[in-house]
């Protein structure tokens, strides 16, 4: 006897099991790689892991000081790089660039940009710049994060500016604001938090970035002394260490890959601070 | 006639119709003031003014002359160009990308579409008022009242302090908000916000106060305190409103324009256009027989 509501309830029941199966599936690999990173990286991690530099090779000991230190200044050149030009992009797109042509080409642009792998990206910043300069460099590696966070940038500026409702623009104007003072003051100041949100998720996604460094900021065991010479960085070191054949500097690959670790959860945490209240935005 | 215009057409009926039973006639009170004996300068002229949304024509050669110090009422049916009309009082017509304008807008005998006259300066000398009030969000009320002076370089904190006051004293919400000045301008009631974006168009150099539907949001008490409000900056101000309800048409305004179609049909003294009309089509829309 076919009953249709059983038929049916049995059909729900199945299905919210699935996808809750399927939720659990998804998360075992995230946990068991937290679970991982922290188990072996955390019997290194001291304060002068923290603070030191590499020992030579053969003596244990030593710690990825300047490579921490190479991470920060790599993604503060590349935030000089590509916030300024992603931000002022975004906001051409949302507020000058609706419908026409050159904005459609930009955001095409953008998007496949953002698609491209971050080797490409290291290539890109190698010809440009280690090669005329015939060096590797800290000015190298940031540029090529720099040129990652770009089309990043560019399109969450631009989501979060277009959010803003036309009628606070309107409200602005009519009080004889120019319109770029309404853009800077007004609209900026209202899309602020959203577009803070934009930078950060965008910080954490390059700050583990590891293919661009690769021929660029190259690697460095010492302390760096300006932007113009090869540069330590977590990820790269990380890599470095992990291939290398000694068993201390295997676990410190791992110390090194929980310090990343926690950094880019620290930024990604400070993004969920600012965008707690999504309706903030709007208000 | 479409469906829609149908509707808001038995709606308007529904509005009028109380007063009607009430007074036994087709009339709509009129609160009956004296006339002045003294003529008022014209303070607005409108000449031949066309207005477009691409290739759709908006307004049909509209001339009107409206005099200072007074309170002009725009009434009509959805869609009929009232908005579009005071919108272009203060070139914010102009902001849409595909309008467009032909005709002169007169202030003080000058058009405002003149090369010499910006329209950010045109924008703070004619104000604006929103259907939906729109304090900016990020703003404290403090900030809000006087974000068209700070943002245009004004930076003495004396002269600010006292501008809020002024300004909010002007849009009668002083005492309501002077203990909280540094709250959020959206943390207030509707009616509090629609106070506090008239005191932020007072806080710059106002002449010409533009209102667009400045109730249709509010609750009947918040539309009255606003309507209070319109009454004593009369004195010092020249107001434009549009408006859906005929009563408050009634209520605060001297001269009244009924508008259809993108055309002026009438436009008179409020108490001659509401008891005597002299079109047809007027009196029909005044009485809900309209379409």
């Amino acid at each position: 006897m076919f009953d249709y509501q059983t038929y049916r309830r049995w059909t729900d029941r199945t299905m919210v099991f699935l996808c809750g199966a399927a939720a659990f599936i998804a998360m075992i690999p995230l946990v068991s790689l937290l679970a991982y990173v922290i188990i072996r990286g955390v019997k290194r991690l001291d304060w002068t892991f923290l603070t030191s530099i590499p020992t030579p090779v053969g003596i244990t000991g030593g710690g990825m000081g300047n490579a921490i230190v190479g991470t920060i200044t790599l993604v503060i050149i590349a935030c000089c790089v590509g916030l300024p030009i992603g931000i002022m992009a975004g906001i051409y797109l949302s507020e000058f660039g609706k419908k026409n042509k050159f904005a459609w080409c930009v955001r095409f642009t953008a998007d496949i940009l953002s698609g491209v792998p971050s080797i490409v990206t290291g290539i890109v910043a190698y010809t440009l710049i280690v090669r005329p300069m015939h060096n590797f460099s800290a000015l190298a590696g940031g540029v090529a994060l720099g040129f990652m966070m770009i089309p990043i940038v560019t399109r969450t500026t631009e989501e979060l500016v277009k959010l803003v409702p036309h009628s606070i623009r309107e409200a602005s104007w009519a009080l004889g604001v120019s319109q770029w003072k309404t853009i800077l003051n007004v609209v900026i100041r209202t899309a602020r938090n959203g577009i803070l949100t934009g930078v950060l998720l965008s910080i954490a996604r390059i700050a583990g970035e590891t293919a661009p460094l690769l021929f660029t900021a190259f690697n460095n065991q010492f302390w760096p002394h300006g932007i113009n010479e090869p540069t330590a960085s977590l990820t790269v070191q990380v890599f470095t260490y992990a291939i290398s054949p000694f068993k201390d500097w295997q676990d410190q690959a791992w110390t090194g890959a929980l310090v990343l670790l926690i950094l880019v959860l620290a930024v990604n945490m400070a993004a969920k601070l600012f965008f707690k209240n999504p309706r903030q935005l709007l208000r | 006639m479409s469906d829609e215009t149908a509707v808001k057409d038995k709606k308007v009926r529904a509005a009028v119709e109380p007063t009607i039973a009430k007074s036994e006639t087709r009339k709509i009170e009129v609160r009956h003031e004296e006339p002045s004996t003294e003529k008022k300068t014209t303070k607005v002229k409108v000449d031949d003014a066309c207005a477009f949304f691409g290739t759709k024509q908006a307004l049909f050669s509209v001339n009107m002359e409206i005099a200072e110090k007074e309170v002009t009422a725009i009434i009509g049916p959805s869609g009929c160009g009232k908005s579009t009309l005071i919108r272009c009082f203060n070139r914010m017509h102009e902001t849409v990308p595909t309008a467009k304008f032909t005709g002169d807008i007169l202030l003080d005998q000058k058009s405002i579409f003149a090369p010499t006259m910006d329209p950010v300066v045109v924008r703070r000398r004619i104000g604006m008022v929103f259907q939906k009030p729109t304090p900016f969000p990020t703003l404290s009320i403090y900030e809000n009242v006087i974000v068209g002076l700070t943002l245009n370089g004004v930076r003495d904190k004396k002269v600010l302090d006292e501008k809020v006051e002024w300004s909010l004293r002007k849009a009668a919400l002083w005492d309501e908000v002077k203990d909280n000045l540094q709250k959020p301008g959206a943390a207030l009631s509707g009616g509090q916000q629609q106070r506090l974006c008239i005191a932020r168009a007072l806080a710059v150099e106002l002449e010409v106060l533009l209102m667009d539907e400045p109730c249709s949001a509010l609750d009947p008490i918040s539309t009255s305190k606003v309507e209070e409000l319109i009454h004593e900056l009369r004195q010092n101000y020249t107001i434009i409103i549009v408006t859906h309800n005929m009563q408050q048409a009634a209520r605060v305004s001297q001269k009244t324009a009924f508008m259809l179609n993108g055309k002026l049909v009438e436009y008179d003294a409020t108490e001659k256009v509401f008891t005597n009309p002299s079109n047809k089509l007027t009196e029909d829309y005044i009485t809900g027989r309209f379409g």
